[in-house]
């Protein structure tokens, strides 16, 4: 790994690291350069900070999650509890309005954007997973192994995966009405491949790598040389990967949801409050579709920005060419 | 290059076989076409059921059903049996089909054109103002759901009907893919045609758009980074000649190849977009046949959908090895 070299750097040129003040030894100073030695995560914080789309993503999708998670217990209304104003336009009482049932759109965006969150955050981490360990296989073992693995994963890319989806998603809500969970495990099973392509290809020259050789030549199995040396030293594109199917799946989750397929009543995401307001700009309604669209937008717009940061964060050289 | 054809063309056959039996064993263990016979009240007699059963062919196990699917649909071009006798599938198929077809291959050319010439524009001009603007306007569109612009654009022109022709006929039509009663003649015909395409296909084109004007750029600044870009011009070619000449054509490689990929992946954005535009497509075909546990149908629409999937990505090897000759060595 080399954030630990560069760490150690000075332990092993025999430098010392002058007098015993926990300040100057947590720092490093190189004598001859006096360049502070800094390790490769504070350089990848340190280019995504310089990102400024991505830092200020970073700040609106933290602010949107808070809005999702804690709004909830400090917002006097509940989503799912009808009010006695009906269509009323945004005001102090109902700040995003109320729908013809009487619904503070307010506590319905709330739990909305946190029903879309949560499928999108478990869909990516579950597809990256599966994804990483797959295509990490694939790629040591290469030849027949690496053949039949991959075809397979290509396999499954050929499916439509929004009309997948909504062909097996009617079987499961038919018999749980509000397990969005299903809807997520679904949506894993036809996204992982992307991820397993990705980290495939870099497998294959990983593995080619003199540390990997080192590893073997110290006897190292494969299972250990997949995963303590070959898959940590693929991070930065998994961490990409795991960023833009979190919006990948905000977009096809809230259009499932929108048709009808995906996240049903009682429950409520995003992609259900457009659909209900899908009419209400020309009935004199726009704040029932303005609003939850918003929030859509404002999730994968941001998370676009910080995989933007990431990708460049994590790969500088791709940005020099392909900005 | 012959060779190489064969060769590519044989290869995918055995993808497409294995596709059909991924399909068929998903969609046929998802959607019961006795369910709704089976919910009805009062009950009707189950020997009434079993008749539909066997009338649909689901009386057998699941793998002989897929071989009794597939030897029908290959060697004699039959597509299965509908849970309405009327339903002819193959022509629903090809007159469904037909109308997206339309819709995908305008908006296709359409955000092609735009995407080519503002990737272009602000590879050029890197990192000026207007290459910010157009990055900018680029990810909103990628961050924008189909179905949120679809219902914008349509909202807007139905308010900006009301505006201009209050009680007249809509000036910008928002539903359907052609008026109930459309003109006789072939020019009021075409006319018709074009005002129901403009909404959906601005619609469809935008969402290929983002991602296309993002690669356009990427590739073109490779090869304008290049060595014989600078060879070009050291040599004393004008700027012109060597962007349209030089840089352009090896830029659009990448770009044929990455659109050949995206095409089939538009039918999904053509399911939202005609659901939304009321079109009678193949989304509407689709959600129609899910709304009646329509087994057959729904199995015919993916088979066409995953084979223009493979088919495109074929055509994108193929398209790749034409244009760049380096490729078919490897």
């Amino acid at each position: 790994m080399p954030d630990k070299n560069l760490a150690s750097a000075p332990d092993i040129a025999g430098v010392p690291l002058g007098p015993l003040n926990p300040a100057t030894q947590a720092v490093g100073i190189d004598r001859e350069f006096t360049v502070k030695v800094r390790t490769q995560r504070q350089i990848v914080a340190g280019r995504f900070l310089k990102h400024r789309a991505a830092v200020v993503s970073s700040v609106v999708f933290l602010l949107v999650v808070v809005f999702a998670f804690i709004g909830p217990l400090l917002w006097h209304q509940q989503y799912s509890i009808m009010t006695n104003d009906i269509e009323v336009a945004p005001s102090g009482t109902h700040p995003f309005g109320t729908d013809s049932n009487g619904y503070d759109l307010l506590a319905d965006v709330m739990h909305g954007s946190a029903r879309t969150l949560e499928i999108a955050v478990s869909v990516a981490i579950v597809s990256t997973v599966i994804g990483t360990v797959y295509g990490a296989i694939a790629g040591y073992y290469r030849g027949w192994v690496d053949t039949l693995m991959m075809r397979f994963a290509d396999l499954i890319l050929t499916i439509p995966a929004l009309v997948m989806a909504i062909i097996v998603s009617d079987k499961f809500s038919a018999n749980i009405a509000s397990a969005w969970y299903f809807l997520a495990f679904i949506l894993a099973a036809l996204f992982w491949p992307i991820c397993a392509r990705i980290v495939r290809a870099q497998v294959l020259s990983l593995r080619e790598k003199e540390f990997v050789e080192a590893a073997r030549a110290l006897g190292g199995k494969d299972g250990r040389i997949i995963f303590r040396h070959i898959v940590p030293n693929c991070a930065g594109s998994v961490i990409v990967v795991l960023t833009l199917t979190v919006a990948n799946t905000v977009l096809v989750e809230t259009a499932l949801s929108f048709l009808g397929f995906g996240v049903r009543l009682p429950d409520t995401s995003l992609g259900t409050l457009v659909s209900s307001g899908q009419t209400a700009i020309q009935d004199g309604f726009p704040w029932l579709f303005y609003f939850p669209a918003l929030f859509i937008i404002l999730i994968v717009l941001s998370i676009n920005f910080i995989g933007d940061g990431l990708r460049d964060a994590f790969d500088p050289q791709q940005t020099r060419v392909r900005a | 290059m012959i060779a190489f054809t064969v060769r590519r063309i044989l290869a995918s056959i055995p993808v497409l076989f294995f596709s059909t039996l991924l399909v068929f064993l998903i969609v046929a263990s998802s959607v019961d076409p006795l369910s709704p016979l089976r919910a009805r009240n009062p009950p009707i007699p189950q020997k009434t059921i079993q008749a539909e059963a066997r009338r649909l062919g689901l009386d057998h196990p699941l793998m002989q059903r897929y071989w009794d699917w597939l030897t029908g649909l290959v060697l004699h071009g039959n597509w299965g049996t509908s849970v309405s006798p009327s339903y002819d599938i193959g022509q629903r198929l090809v007159s469904s089909f037909f109308v997206t077809f339309r819709l995908v291959v305008l908006s296709i050319l359409l955000s092609l054109i735009l995407a080519v010439a503002v990737g272009v524009l602000t590879a050029v001009r890197q990192y000026s103002r207007m290459d910010y603007a157009a990055t900018a306007v680029g990810f909103l569109f990628l961050s924008l759901p189909t179905f949120v612009f679809a219902i914008l654009l349509k909202s807007w022109a139905i308010q900006f009907n009301q505006a201009v022709r209050p009680n007249g006929p809509p000036l910008i039509a928002t539903l359907f893919e052609q008026s109930p009663n459309p003109p006789s003649d072939f020019l009021g015909k075409i006319g018709d045609d074009v005002g129901h395409l403009i909404l959906p296909t601005i619609v469809l084109s935008l969402i290929s758009y983002a991602s296309w004007s993002r690669f356009q750029r990427s590739s073109m600044l490779e090869v304008l980074n290049s060595d014989y870009i600078r060879l070009a011009r050291a040599k004393g070619l004008s700027r012109t000649k060597v962007l349209y000449r030089h840089a352009l054509r090896n830029a659009l490689i990448p770009m044929a190849t990455q659109v050949a990929l995206d095409t089939a992946g538009l039918l999904g954005g053509a399911v939202i977009t005609e659901t939304i535009f009321e079109w009678h497509g193949a989304g509407y075909m689709f959600i129609q046949a899910i709304g009646n546990f329509d087994l057959y149908p729904l199995l015919a629409w993916l088979v066409v959908a995953s084979s223009l999937v493979i088919v495109f990505n074929l055509l994108a090897d193929l398209l790749y090895a034409v244009l760049d000759p380096r490729i078919r060595l490897a």
